[in-house]
């Protein structure tokens, strides 16, 4: 059996074992005074597609940057069998990526700023793979024709893609994404999301999503995590996205069609 | 498709170039410390040179060889990488296109420790034998010109620490910082004796021709350390630049590497200002314009802002050796009048880094 054989059997296994990836429990957590989550518990299994949904300042970025170590929250956080406070930055890099909802502008070319994300692997200097690794994200992407501008000529949707492929390449096994569709055109949103899930499920990815776009969310999600007021008002597959549940997270009445079989959720 | 699929092959190509103007640097380099070897108002042929060079020349066209045009070079060379590169990691660091160790007031930092250390110190005097200055203690005045730099850093800190001061802020806080710092030397001086006074205000025109070898030799001692650091940290400022929260998702402590960076640029700073004066605009345009040339990405930025900063320093030194010869205009003159332009042009463009 060649190597590459076994790595890929026992990449099968730890996916159908459905191993838990990433456990929180009580998280809480407060900017100055001001309490931004409220005893947040959830679990994210491998290769799970997680969504987290809520109306403006419900806390989901804040979640977003609890659970990477960029804000230190009270509670837990576990990916694996590791506590989160344990790892240093650089080996939660190794295991997260994240995409910002908002990412700087800066003078870097496309490829430079999808190399970085081989920052966490990398020592006095980079290898033959990390380009490797740079270039079949780029080809994943259909980036090829941006690789050698600047971000400061990328349009906003364009700096998004770059974004989620620079999180990409830091091969991670779990992707935090902060709203990652907001600047895509319909037909990126749709690819982005297709990538996304192709990679949770081949290769085992967790992928969790703070996101608006209900529907976009019902098509793609393992499962929904409802937030309100720094709660958790519902969790679970897309059975929740119900008209009662949505009407309490958003405060806007909803009408849920059926259409081939999926879920369209449309003001009422 | 194939051809966008060619352009990724040709990451290589896309190196290979920035080598390539690094090359180009390197060689101007050479050549101009050639010229500056030949140029003076003692005249010297190529041959004389050469025999002085390989120990075969005459007393005097060794002497000066040996002790007035080389220690220049290497001088200018040493002082005007450290000071680029400086400006370039401060640049990154403050999130500020317009940081560097004489606009944030690091430099006057620098000065007013050093003026400390010579007046209330006496670490050193101005005699009109032409001696120069007498340093009696050659350690003294590094060590408080780094003190005064600390000062400057710490309130630049603390100030980017505060949120939405804007990159025109910064700059005007380094200007109120360098007027407060050359305030209190001015008070310093006008209670010291007239020796102690003209060592100071030598100091403040920035000057490469009072190097000697031994300071050299510290002065390359103490920025090679920092350059490796710096060098190190290449891929840690490209982070930085996509924000600290990306910097941190990419495991990167932007807290730490900003106080280690402006510690040691103000260190590398301190030295070249203890031993040289105040030479300001280097740190700032020598970045800018391998910006414009190779882009933003530190990998390059780092060692060819130090390539541009040591050929800034060494051109502006030798024209104002040459210009009005056998005068010697200090190189702070020179470099304000060729910096301060750009500086205005930078403002005037804006924040475009």
């Amino acid at each position: 059996m060649t190597q590459n054989m076994r790595w890929k059997m026992t990449q099968k296994m730890r996916i159908t074992q459905n191993q838990k990836m990433m456990l929180v429990k009580d998280l809480s957590f407060s900017y100055n005074s001001k309490e931004v989550l409220k005893k947040i518990s959830f679990e994210v299994k491998e290769g799970e597609m997680v969504f987290i949904i809520g109306p403006n300042g419900s806390g989901k970025s804040t979640l977003l940057k609890c659970l990477n170590g960029i804000l230190k929250g009270k509670g837990a956080v576990y990916i694996g069998e590791m506590d989160v406070r344990r790892l240093s930055k650089r080996e939660i890099a190794k295991i997260v990526g994240y995409v910002p909802q908002r990412c700087e502008v800066n003078h870097l070319t496309v490829f430079d700023t999808i190399l970085l994300g081989r920052r966490p692997h990398i020592g006095w200097n980079i290898e033959q793979r990390d380009i490797e690794m740079v270039k079949k994200v780029i080809r994943l992407l259909n980036l090829e024709n941006l690789s050698f501008r600047r971000l400061t000529q990328l349009s906003g949707g364009e700096l998004q893609m770059v974004t989620i492929a620079r999180a990409l390449a830091q091969e991670p096994k779990i992707l935090l994404l902060d709203e990652p569709t907001n600047n895509l055109d319909l037909k990126n949103q749709i690819e982005v999301m297709r990538i996304l899930g192709e990679i949770a499920r081949k290769e085992g990815i967790s992928v969790i999503t703070a996101m608006h776009d209900l529907n976009l969310a019902s098509l793609y999600a393992d499962r929904i995590i409802m937030l309100k007021d720094s709660r958790i008002i519902a969790m679970g597959g897309t059975e929740i996205l119900t008209t009662e549940n949505i009407e309490r997270v958003y405060d806007v009445r909803v009408s849920i069609l059926q259409h081939e079989g999926k879920p369209l959720i449309l003001p009422a | 498709m194939r051809m966008a699929s060619t352009k990724i092959t040709d990451y290589q190509e896309y190196i290979r170039s920035k080598h390539s103007f690094g090359i180009l640097l390197f060689l101007i380099l050479v050549i101009v410390s050639l010229a500056s070897l030949c140029l003076g108002s003692y005249s010297l042929s190529l041959g004389e040179i050469l025999s002085a060079l390989t120990g075969n020349g005459d007393a005097s066209s060794s002497l000066v060889v040996w002790n007035m045009r080389l220690p220049r070079i290497a001088a200018a060379t040493i002082a005007g990488l450290s000071l680029a590169v400086a400006g370039a990691v401060m640049q990154c660091v403050l999130r500020n296109p317009l940081a560097s160790p004489f606009t944030v007031g690091i430099s006057h930092g620098a000065a007013f420790g050093a003026a400390f250390a010579i007046i209330e110190l006496g670490a050193g005097e101005l005699h009109r034998t032409g001696e120069g200055i007498i340093i009696t203690n050659p350690y003294l005045i590094p060590l408080f010109a780094f003190f005064g730099a600390l000062i400057g850093v710490f309130v630049i800190l603390l100030l980017s620490k505060l949120r939405d001061l804007s990159p025109e802020a910064m700059i005007l806080a380094g200007v109120a910082m360098a007027s407060l710092f050359s305030a209190a030397t001015m008070l310093m001086q006008y209670f010291a004796e007239d020796v102690k006074v003209a060592a100071v205000v030598f100091w403040t025109f920035g000057d490469i021709g009072r190097a000697t070898w031994g300071e050299i030799r510290l002065m390359a001692i103490a920025v090679i350390p920092a350059l490796a650091y710096f060098f190190y940290r290449r891929w840690d400022y490209n982070a930085l630049l996509s924000g600290d929260e990306t910097a941190i998702s990419l495991g990167i402590d932007p807290q730490r590497i900003r106080l280690e960076s402006m510690l040691l640029a103000s260190f590398v700073t301190a030295i070249c200002v203890s031993f040289l004066g105040i030479i300001g605009f280097i740190g700032l345009i020598s970045p800018h314009i391998v910006r414009l040339v190779v882009g933003g990405d530190y990998r390059f930025l780092i060692p060819l802002s130090t390539l541009l900063g040591s050929l800034f320093l060494l051109s502006a030194d030798t024209v104002g050796r040459v210009i009005i010869a056998p005068i010697v205009i200090p190189v702070g003159i020179v470099t304000a009048f060729m910096g301060a332009p750009v500086f205005i042009y930078l403002l005037i463009r804006g924040n475009g880094r």
